[in-house]
């Protein structure tokens, strides 16, 4: 992929470099350091995942993405142009932010005209282009219908139709499906899969939802403003030696002391559970329950997710339930 | 162009659908317009200059300036709704320089405000001013001038708010003595000594007098109205520039 762009004379869509950013101290506090020094690149074609929890950085590097906000310091590029000489590169770009964008005392279809003017679309092509997004969107029959009347599912649709108008080569998704019901959300992931399947497209998209991570081509885990780990879902988590367990227990510290010091196994507390990554889990499990009578409550064995990941990554539970931190085995 | 085009027309689109923004910005001063005139004009009597001019009359040129700054300046409260429904984060990251936006944005709430005034421009007869074409011309020029300054003015201040509350604490704070003190409710004449001062400081006195000058009540005018004309026009292009320089690109 690398080799074709180059002979099509395109730099890859998004190129961050030692990006940082912090926001200005508030009254009498210390300013706040949201992005450490990312660095990281989106091939052409590519659907790329940002995930981390909520406060870990996204929405801050989605705003710089977007040219909403200054980089700090590094250098962060949309199709091998700095973001701050970024008109150019605006038009190449469709954005769908997590906060609705859309006038909801305009029709569907206003909405759509309105935005494709601000792309510098007009007379037939422009309406051709809302005919068609009507359609795809199945708004067909709620063209003249206020925007403030859609169900969310609806808006969310619309909002993606938006963002799409012009035909951009990348698409900045924010937290796409928040708030959103199964149905809806699985209704929007088949409306992406059909652009991609399309037209040639990036997709840039920025989540907290370990299912929606899964479905990317790649990804980064955004860990308090620092990129913790990147890859494929599948890279990413063949990191982990094998099956992950989980036990429950009163006493987590003594038995994760316990597991350490018999097994010499990789394990961490978090919570009131003590989590172990090991090869062969299922024989591993015997062991366990034979060495500390009395002191599990629950075995838990799993293939690992994201989740287990970003676990291993951060030393943290992603929801930050296991607020107490504990050091890493050996 | 395209863009400023899209942005006006979403203006005037949006205020027309929303019926009781229209009624609210023309009915008040309306009725601000009879009960104070009728009430005042037959409690005092127009000193001075001013002898010979009915009050209403006299008022009729300030509830013209009213109707502008309420609608002008309301139309501007808008920016704060986009900003929190979200409509302006999308604006903002398209192809366009913020000169269109300010410009799409202050022109539209401007050509509202125009429209309003113009529909009470229509009422001059029932005042009985006598307003020949000439007169009109000169009044809706005057009107043009003062809604652009105006909504320039709303813009800077609904820029960095947040809340319409706020906005209108201003609107309270700020504006409303900016109208008062224009010659709209006493004329300048007759005002003490820094009072003068500040009335002739207050670009919202130039808007009323070049109305006056329109009406044919040139002598309670606080100038002549090629300088009120100057004047509006400085105003509206320093509130112009003072917009494109709040919004200026990434903030």
């Amino acid at each position: 992929m690398a080799g074709l762009t180059k002979q099509e004379g395109l730099s890859s869509p998004v190129s961050v470099s030692g990006l940082s950013y912090a926001y200005p101290a508030a009254r009498g506090g210390n300013s706040r350091l949201a992005l450490n020094h990312l660095s990281f690149d989106v091939s052409a074609g590519e659907m790329f995942g940002v995930l981390g929890p909520n406060g870990g950085g996204k929405s801050t590097l989605f705003k710089i993405l977007a040219t909403l906000l200054r980089p700090g310091s590094g250098r962060v590029r949309l199709f091998g142009q700095d973001t701050q000489a970024a008109r150019g590169t605006r038009k190449r770009m469709g954005v769908v932010f997590q906060n609705p964008s859309l006038d909801l005392r305009l029709t569907c279809e206003e909405n759509l005209l309105y935005q494709g003017r601000l792309y510098g679309l007009s007379g037939r092509d422009l309406a051709r282009r809302v005919d068609d997004a009507l359609g795809l969107y199945r708004l067909e029959d709620r063209r003249r219908d206020w925007a403030g009347s859609l169900s969310g599912g609806l808006r969310r649709r619309l909002e993606l139709a938006k963002g799409l108008i012009h035909d951009p080569d990348l698409l900045l998704l924010d937290e796409p499906t928040v708030g959103l019901d199964p149905g809806a959300r699985k209704e929007l992931w088949d409306h992406l899969g059909r652009i991609r399947g399309s037209r040639k497209i990036t997709i840039l998209l920025t989540t907290h939802l370990m299912d929606e991570a899964e479905r990317c081509d790649r990804l980064m885990l955004l860990h308090e403003g620092r990129l913790t780990a990147e890859g494929t879902p599948e890279v990413l988590k063949g990191e982990i030696g094998g099956d992950v367990i989980t036990l429950e227990t009163e006493q987590p510290d003594t038995l994760l002391a316990g597991v350490r010091e018999r097994f010499q196994a990789e394990a961490a507390r978090l919570g009131e559970h003590v989590r172990i990554e090991r090869k062969q889990g299922h024989s591993f499990i015997p062991q366990l329950v034979e060495a500390f009578p009395g002191l599990i409550r629950s075995v838990h064995l799993s293939k690992p997710t994201l989740e287990d990941v970003f676990i291993h990554h951060t030393g943290r539970g992603f929801w930050n339930e296991g607020a107490q931190q504990e050091s890493r085995g050996t | 162009m395209r863009a400023i085009a899209a942005l006006w027309s979403r203006e005037l689109l949006r205020f027309f659908r929303d019926r009781a923004r229209v009624v609210g910005a023309l009915a008040p001063p309306v009725v601000f317009w009879f009960l104070i005139g009728s009430g005042l004009g037959n409690a005092f009597k127009m000193p001075g200059a001013a002898a010979g001019v009915d009050f209403l009359q006299y008022f009729f040129s300030g509830t013209l300036v009213l109707i502008v700054l309420f609608t002008s300046v309301f139309a501007t409260i808008s920016i704060i709704e986009d900003r929190r429904e979200g409509f302006l984060q999308a604006v903002l990251v398209a192809p366009i320089t913020r000169l269109s936006i300010v410009l799409g944005k202050v022109l539209g709430a401007a050509t509202v405000g125009l429209i309003q005034g113009s529909f009470f421009l229509v009422l001059t007869p029932l005042s009985g001013i006598d307003l020949p074409l000439q007169g009109f011309l000169w009044a809706a020029t005057a009107m043009a001038l003062a809604s652009l300054g105006l909504t320039g003015l709303g813009f800077c201040i609904a820029w960095k708010m947040d809340s319409t509350q706020g906005f209108h604490a201003v609107m309270n704070l700020f504006l409303i003595p900016m109208w008062m003190l224009s010659g709209a409710l006493f004329p300048h004449s007759t005002a003490p000594g820094w009072l003068r001062f500040v009335m002739s400081a207050n670009p919202v006195s130039y808007a009323v007098s070049a109305l006056q000058h329109s009406f044919g009540m040139g002598s309670v005018a606080l100038a002549s109205l090629p300088l009120c004309l100057l004047v509006l026009t400085g105003f509206s292009v320093a509130t112009l520039g003072a917009c494109v320089w709040l919004a200026r690109d990434q903030d």
